[in-house]
C-alpha cells in the first residue's frame, strides 16, 4: 500500500510540491481537498521534493491536504463499454454511466515505428466538393481546419463525422463552449452514431489542467481500437485551447518561452499527438481531423505555424467556405489518380481558372478594363462558389465531377481551359460541345 | 578501469539528474536502469558530483534512487560493411530490426547492432605485415554492393603502427579479425571489419582540405544553372511550411551525382521517410543500374521520437558520411530539418535553466549549426584520392519569416541558399525557390555571364510585373511588356520544372546548356509584334511548345520535331539578337 503525505510544501498555480520518497516520474496522485477528490500527475522529481500538476487546479488546495499516490501513471479503461458514453479530461464520466475500470491502458505511448507504417491509400468520402475533388482526403491523415473564430468549424467537423464511414468515431473537446458540447452530442445522436462514438470533452468551464489530457486519452482509445482492427476518426477541438493550456502552464512555471509566451516544445508536444495518425498494415487506422482557430486570422501565429508543419495539409475555413487557396492535401495524390480519370485534370484545371477569376476580380477593383476573357472568368468566379465552394452542396465526388465540367462548359470553350483534348472529348457535356 | 555508477536524483522531463562516484567525462554514454529496463543517455553538463544527462527515451517511471550506469564511452557509431541500404533511428538502432522484434511501436530500452553480425564479407587484403600505418589507411576491400567498401585502419588509431599480420582473403564477418597492429608502445591491436567512432567528433583523417569547386549537379535547372552546390559545399532550403522543402530534397535524393545519399529525416513527419523507405528499393540509380536503396542510408528520427535522439540524429548522419568520404567516395547529406535539430537543443537548453537567447535559443546556436555544416568538405586523403561530403539543410523558420535565429545562424556558415517562397509555391511555381533572392558562391555548369544574363531579364520582368500592378496593362509599353512576357516565359520553361514528369523530372547538364542557349536566343532577340495581346499569345505559343520540348526525350525524332516548331516560330517574328546575348551563345556552343 501506497503512503499517503499530509503536507503539502509548496503551491505556485496548479502545482504542488511535496517530500516523498519512492515515487515515479509521471506517476499519478491523489489530492483530496475541501471540494472533492483531484487527480494529480508528477512532473518534476528533486531529491525527495516531488511536484505534482493538479488536474483540478491549485486553487483551494491547503497545505494540510492528504495526497495519496497510487504508483502507476495516467490510466484509461479500454473496453467495448466505451462505445456511445461521454467522458470529461480526467476519464471521468460525463454522462450517467457507471465509471469504467477494466482493462486499464497507459496514455501517451511511443509512436509507432517508421519502418512499419504503409504509404496510405485509401480516399475518405466526405460529400464535400471542396474536399473530395481537391482537397481529398486519406485514411491515416492528420489534417487541421483553420479557421477563424465564429466560422463553422464544429459543424463542419460534425458533418464529416457523420458523413465519413468509419467503424468508430473519437471526439476530443478541449474547452469547448457548453452549447459546442451539446450539439455535437445531438447531431451525432440524431444521425444514429452517439452509438460508434466516445467523447472526451473538456469544456471551457473545466480545470486547465484536464484540457491537456484530453489528445492523449482520445489517441491512446483510438490506438487500442485501431490494433483491433477498426478505422477510427479522431476529432480534435480545438488545438489552440490546448496549446494555450500549455502555455499558461508554462508561464506559471516560470519556463522560459520562445514565440508569444509558448513553450519551446510546442512544436515536438503537437507533434507526439499528430503523430499518432497512422495505417496499421494488418489491422485499422487513425485519421486525425483537428481545428486549429487562428487569433487574428494570422497563419503565423505560433499555434496553425507549429501545427502547419506537422500536418499533412490543412483545410482553410474562411467566410463560412473552404478556401482553395491556403487548402492542401498533402496526401490527395496517393488516392486521386485512382478515382476517375478527370479527377486531377479537373482539378487542376478548375482550380487555375478560379485563380485567373481572382486576378480579375483585382483587376476590376483598379478599375481597369474587362475584356471579354474577363467576363467569362467572372461568371465562372460565381458559379464556382456557388455550386463548388458552398458548403450547403453535398454531392458524391462523381456528381462533383460532373458538375465540374458542366460550369466550365457552360462558361468556356474546351480550349479555353487548358484542359487535355481526350478528357474533353470523353466528358465535356454533350448539348454544349 | 572501473566502471562509474550513479543513482539517479531527479527527473525534469528527458532531462535526469545523477548523482555519480567517480569519474565520468562529457558526452559520455549512460544507461539508467528502471523498472527492468537500461534507458540510454548522454551526459551533457557535470558539475561536481551532479551530472545532468539527457535521456534517449522517455523517462515516465524512472524513481529517484534507481541506478545508472556509466560506460566510459562517448556516444558513437558503428562503422563497417553493411551501413548502405539501411534504416536506422537517430543512435543508429536499425528499424526494421526493432519492428521485427518487439512490434509495432518503439518500445523504450530496444537497442540493436546497427550492423548485421551473421552477414559475410569477401575480404581481399591490401596492407602485409611490416607495413606501416596510421589511422584511416587501406588494410583491405570488401565489395559492398557496387562499392569497393575500404577496410581502414580505425580512425581512432594515434600515430604509427606496424602491421602484424593481415588476414587471407576469405569470409568474414564484421566482427571478425583480419588484421593485428603494433603501435609503438609494442601492443597489439586486433582489428576487425568495423569500429566505432564518437559522432559528436569529425573525422580528420585526410592530407589536406580543398576549395569545394566541381558542381554537384542535381539535375534541378534552377539549382545546377542558377544556385549551384558544389561537391564539399553546404547549402540551405529555408521556407515556410508546405513549400517543397521535402519533396525538393526527395528530388535531390534520386537525382543527384554522388556516390551515396545520406537522408537524415530529423524531427519531422513519418510519413515521408515511408514514401522514400517504400519506393528507393524500386527504383533504379541511373548510372549504376542498381536499387537507389543500395547508395542511400536513412537515419530517421521523426518528430514524434525521443527529442534527445533527435539532437544525436545529424550527427550519426554525418559520421557515416564522412566515413564513405574516407573512401574516396562523394557524400551527400541530407537533412530535413536543421530547425528541428536546434529545437531539440533549445528544449534541452531550457532544462539545464541556461540563460537563453533570442527565441529562447541556447547561446551557442550559431558556434554549433557552423560546426555541423564544417564537417561538409572535400579532401585529398592519405593516398591521394578525393572524397566529399555534402551537406543540405532544411530550415523551417517560425511563421516563415527567415529573419530568425535558425535561418540567420544557417545563413551565415553556408555556401547556397535556396531560399523557398510561399508565393511560388501557392502559384504552384516548383521547385519554389525564389530566383531574385536566393544564392550560391559556387561555380555552376553554365558561366556567370550567361548567369548574370538571365538573371537580368528575369529580375527587369519582375519590376515590370510590379509596376503593372499599379498601372494597368494599358499604361505599360509595349516594349516593358515584352520584357516581363520574357521573364515570365524563362520562369515558366527553364525555372520551374516538373519533378512528376518522367523526363523533365531529372535533367542533364548538357541537356541544361542546350535548352539554356535556346532560351538566351528568344531572351536576347528583338520581335515583332503589333500590340500586347498579339506579343501575349505568341509567348503563350512559345511556351506551350518549350514545355512540350521539356517533356520529350534528349535527342528522340520527337525532341527535334519539337525544336524544329519551336524554331520556325522564332523565326517568323525575330528581328535580331542582343550583341551580348550573341557573345554569351558563342561560348556556350564551344
Ligand atoms: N516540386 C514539386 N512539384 C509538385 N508539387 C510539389 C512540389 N514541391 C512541393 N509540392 C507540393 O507541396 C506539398 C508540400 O511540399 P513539402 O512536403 O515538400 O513541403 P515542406 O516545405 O517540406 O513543408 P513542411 O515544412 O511542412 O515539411 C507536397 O505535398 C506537394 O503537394
Ligand atoms: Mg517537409
Amino acid at each position: 500500500m501506497k503512503k499517503v503525505y499530509s503536507r503539502i510544501e509548496s503551491i505556485t498555480g496548479n502545482v504542488i510540491t511535496v517530500r516523498a520518497e519512492d515515487v515515479q516520474y509521471g506517476e499519478l496522485a491523489q489530492v483530496s481537498t475541501r471540494f472533492g477528490i483531484s487527480l494529480a500527475e508528477v512532473i518534476r522529481l528533486a531529491d525527495d521534493e516531488v511536484s505534482l500538476q493538479v488536474f483540478a487546479g491549485g486553487r483551494g488546495i491547503s497545505t494540510g491536504d492528504e495526497v495519496r499516490f497510487l504508483g502507476h501513471p495516467m490510466q484509461v479503461s479500454f473496453t467495448d463499454s466505451l462505445q456511445g458514453r461521454i467522458f470529461n479530461g480526467a476519464g471521468e464520466p460525463r454522462d450517467k454511466g457507471p465509471e469504467l475500470s477494466e482493462n486499464l491502458i497507459p496514455i501517451g505511448g511511443p509512436s509507432v515505428n517508421p519502418a512499419n507504417r504503409i504509404i496510405p491509400r485509401e480516399m475518405i468520402r466526405t460529400g464535400i466538393p471542396m474536399i473530395d475533388l481537391f482537397n481529398t482526403l486519406v485514411k491515416s491523415q492528420k489534417l487541421p481546419i483553420f479557421s477563424v473564430s465564429g466560422e463553422p468549424y464544429n459543424p463542419l467537423l460534425a458533418r464529416i463525422a457523420m458523413q465519413a464511414e468509419v467503424d468508430l468515431i473519437i471526439l476530443g473537446g478541449m474547452g469547448l463552449k457548453y452549447d459546442d458540447y451539446l450539439f455535437f452530442k445531438d447531431t451525432l445522436e440524431q444521425g444514429g452514431a452517439l452509438s460508434k462514438t466516445i467523447m472526451f470533452v473538456h469544456t471551457a468551464a473545466d480545470p486547465v489542467v484536464e484540457c491537456l489530457m484530453v489528445p492523449d486519452i482520445s489517441l491512446a482509445v483510438a490506438e487500442r481500437f485501431a490494433l483491433k482492427g477498426k478505422n477510427v476518426l479522431v476529432l480534435l477541438t480545438d488545438m489552440t485551447n490546448f496549446a494555450d493550456a500549455m502555455k499558461e502552464i508554462a508561464i506559471t512555471q516560470e519556463q522560459v518561452p520562445s514565440n508569444r509566451g509558448y513553450p519551446g516544445d510546442l512544436y515536438s508536444q503537437l507533434a507526439s499527438r499528430y503523430e499518432k495518425a497512422v495505417d496499421f498494415s494488418d489491422a485499422g487506422s487513425i485519421t486525425i481531423l483537428a481545428v486549429t482557430t487562428m487569433p487574428g486570422d494570422d497563419v503565423t501565429h505560433p499555434v496553425p505555424d507549429n501545427t502547419g508543419y506537422i500536418t499533412e495539409g490543412q483545410f482553410y475555413l474562411k467566410n463560412g467556405r473552404i478556401e482553395p487557396f491556403g487548402s492542401l492535401s498533402r496526401l490527395k495524390q496517393q488516392v486521386n489518380g485512382k478515382t476517375r480519370p478527370d479527377h486531377r485534370a479537373i482539378m487542376d484545371g478548375m482550380i487555375k481558372l478560379y485563380a485567373s477569376y481572382k486576378d480579375t476580380l483585382e483587376k476590376k477593383a483598379m478599375g481597369f478594363q474587362m475584356s471579354n476573357w474577363d467576363a467569362k472568368l467572372l461568371k465562372y468566379g460565381e458559379l464556382f462558389e456557388q455550386e463548388m465552394m458552398d458548403l450547403s452542396v453535398n454531392i458524391p465526388l462523381e456528381e462533383a465531377l460532373d458538375k465540374g465540367w458542366e460550369i466550365l462548359a457552360s462558361c468556356f470553350d474546351p480550349q479555353e481551359t487548358g484542359l487535355r483534348t481526350e478528357l474533353a472529348e470523353k466528358y465535356w457535356p454533350k448539348a454544349r460541345a | 578501469m572501473t566502471k562509474t555508477n550513479g543513482s539517479v536524483t531527479g527527473v525534469n522531463g528527458n532531462m535526469v539528474t545523477v548523482r555519480v562516484e567517480g569519474a565520468v567525462s562529457m558526452n559520455e554514454v549512460a544507461y539508467i536502469e528502471t523498472r527492468g529496463k537500461r534507458l540510454k543517455s548522454e551526459v551533457i553538463r557535470i558539475r561536481g558530483d551532479l551530472v545532468q544527462v539527457q535521456v534517449f527515451e522517455m523517462t515516465k517511471g524512472i524513481r529517484v534512487g534507481d541506478s545508472v550506469a556509466f560506460t566510459g564511452e562517448m556516444l558513437a557509431v558503428e562503422l563497417g560493411p553493411g551501413l548502405l541500404g539501411q534504416i536506422y533511428d537517430g543512435l543508429q538502432n536499425p528499424l526494421p530490426e526493432v519492428a521485427a522484434k518487439v512490434g509495432h511501436f518503439l518500445e523504450p530500452g530496444v537497442y540493436l547492432e546497427a550492423l548485421p553480425r551473421d552477414r559475410v564479407w569477401d575480404f581481399t587484403p591490401a596492407a602485409k605485415a611490416g607495413d606501416k600505418v596510421r589511422a584511416a589507411d587501406l588494410l583491405g576491400t570488401v565489395p559492398e554492393g557496387s562499392f569497393t567498401h575500404r577496410i581502414m585502419v580505425p580512425f581512432g588509431f594515434l600515430g604509427t603502427y606496424t602491421v602484424k599480420s593481415v588476414a587471407p582473403a576469405g569470409s568474414y564477418k564484421v566482427t571478425d579479425r583480419v588484421a593485428e597492429l603494433q603501435g609503438e608502445d609494442g601492443t597489439v591491436h586486433p582489428v576487425t571489419l568495423m569500429f566505432q567512432w564518437p559522432v559528436k567528433r569529425a573525422v580528420t583523417c585526410y592530407a589536406e582540405r580543398m576549395k569545394p569547386v566541381e558542381p554537384m549537379v542535381t539535375h534541378v535547372r534552377l539549382i545546377d544553372t542558377f544556385f549551384p552546390v558544389a561537391k564539399g559545399g553546404t547549402y540551405c532550403i529555408p521556407g515556410p511550411f508546405g513549400a517543397g522543402k521535402t519533396v525538393l530534397q526527395q528530388i535531390t535524393s534520386r537525382h543527384a551525382d554522388v556516390d551515396i545519399v545520406i537522408v537524415a529525416a530529423c524531427g519531422e513527419r513519418a510519413g515521408e521517410v515511408v514514401e522514400t523507405l517504400k519506393e528507393f528499393p524500386e527504383l533504379l540509380d541511373p548510372h549504376t543500374g542498381r536499387s537507389l536503396m543500395e547508395r542511400t542510408i536513412i537515419v530517421c528520427n521523426t518528430s514524434s521520437m525521443p527529442v534527445a535522439s533527435r539532437e544525436a540524429s545529424v550527427y550519426t548522419a554525418v559520421t557515416m558520411a564522412e566515413y564513405y568520404r574516407q573512401m574516396g567516395l562523394d557524400v551527400l547529406l541530407l537533412a530535413d530539418s536543421t530547425s528541428r535539430w536546434a529545437q531539440a537543443m533549445r528544449e534541452m537548453s531550457g532544462r539545464l535553466e541556461e540563460i537563453p537567447g533570442e527565441e529562447a535559443f541556447p547561446a551557442y546556436l550559431e558556434s554549433v549549426i557552423a560546426s555541423f555544416y564544417e564537417r561538409a568538405g572535400i579532401v585529398r586523403l592519405g593516398d591521394g584520392k578525393t572524397g566529399s561530403v555534402t551537406i543540405g539543410g532544411t530550415v523551417s523558420p517560425a511563421g516563415g519569416n527567415f529573419e530568425e535565429p535558425v535561418t540567420q545562424a544557417t545563413l551565415k556558415v553556408v555556401g547556397a541558399f535556396h531560399g523557398l517562397s510561399r508565393e511560388r509555391s501557392d502559384a504552384r511555381k516548383y521547385p519554389a525557390i525564389h530566383p531574385l533572392e536566393s544564392w550560391s558562391k559556387y561555380t555552376g555548369i553554365l558561366s556567370a555571364e550567361a548567369v548574370r544574363y538571365a538573371h537580368g531579364v528575369l529580375a527587369r520582368g519582375a519590376e515590370v510585373g510590379q509596376m503593372m500592378k499599379v498601372v494597368g496593362e494599358e499604361g505599360t509599353s509595349l516594349d516593358d511588356y515584352v520584357v516581363y512576357l520574357k521573364s515570365e516565359y524563362l520562369d515558366a520553361v527553364y525555372i520551374q520544372q516538373n519533378s512528376f514528369d518522367p523526363v523533365d523530372a531529372a535533367v542533364s547538364p548538357e541537356r541544361q546548356k542546350y535548352t539554356f542557349s535556346k532560351v538566351v536566343g528568344v531572351l536576347g532577340s528583338a520581335f515583332r509584334f503589333k500590340d500586347k495581346d498579339e506579343a501575349r499569345d505568341w509567348f503563350y505559343k512559345l511556351r506551350q511548345g518549350f514545355l512540350d520540348l521539356n517533356g520529350s526525350e534528349w535527342k528522340s525524332d520527337r525532341f527535334a520535331q519539337v525544336e524544329k516548331g519551336l524554331q520556325s516560330l522564332i523565326d517568323d517574328r525575330a528581328t535580331g539578337l542582343d550583341p551580348k546575348a550573341a557573345r554569351i551563345l558563342e561560348t556556350l556552343e564551344k
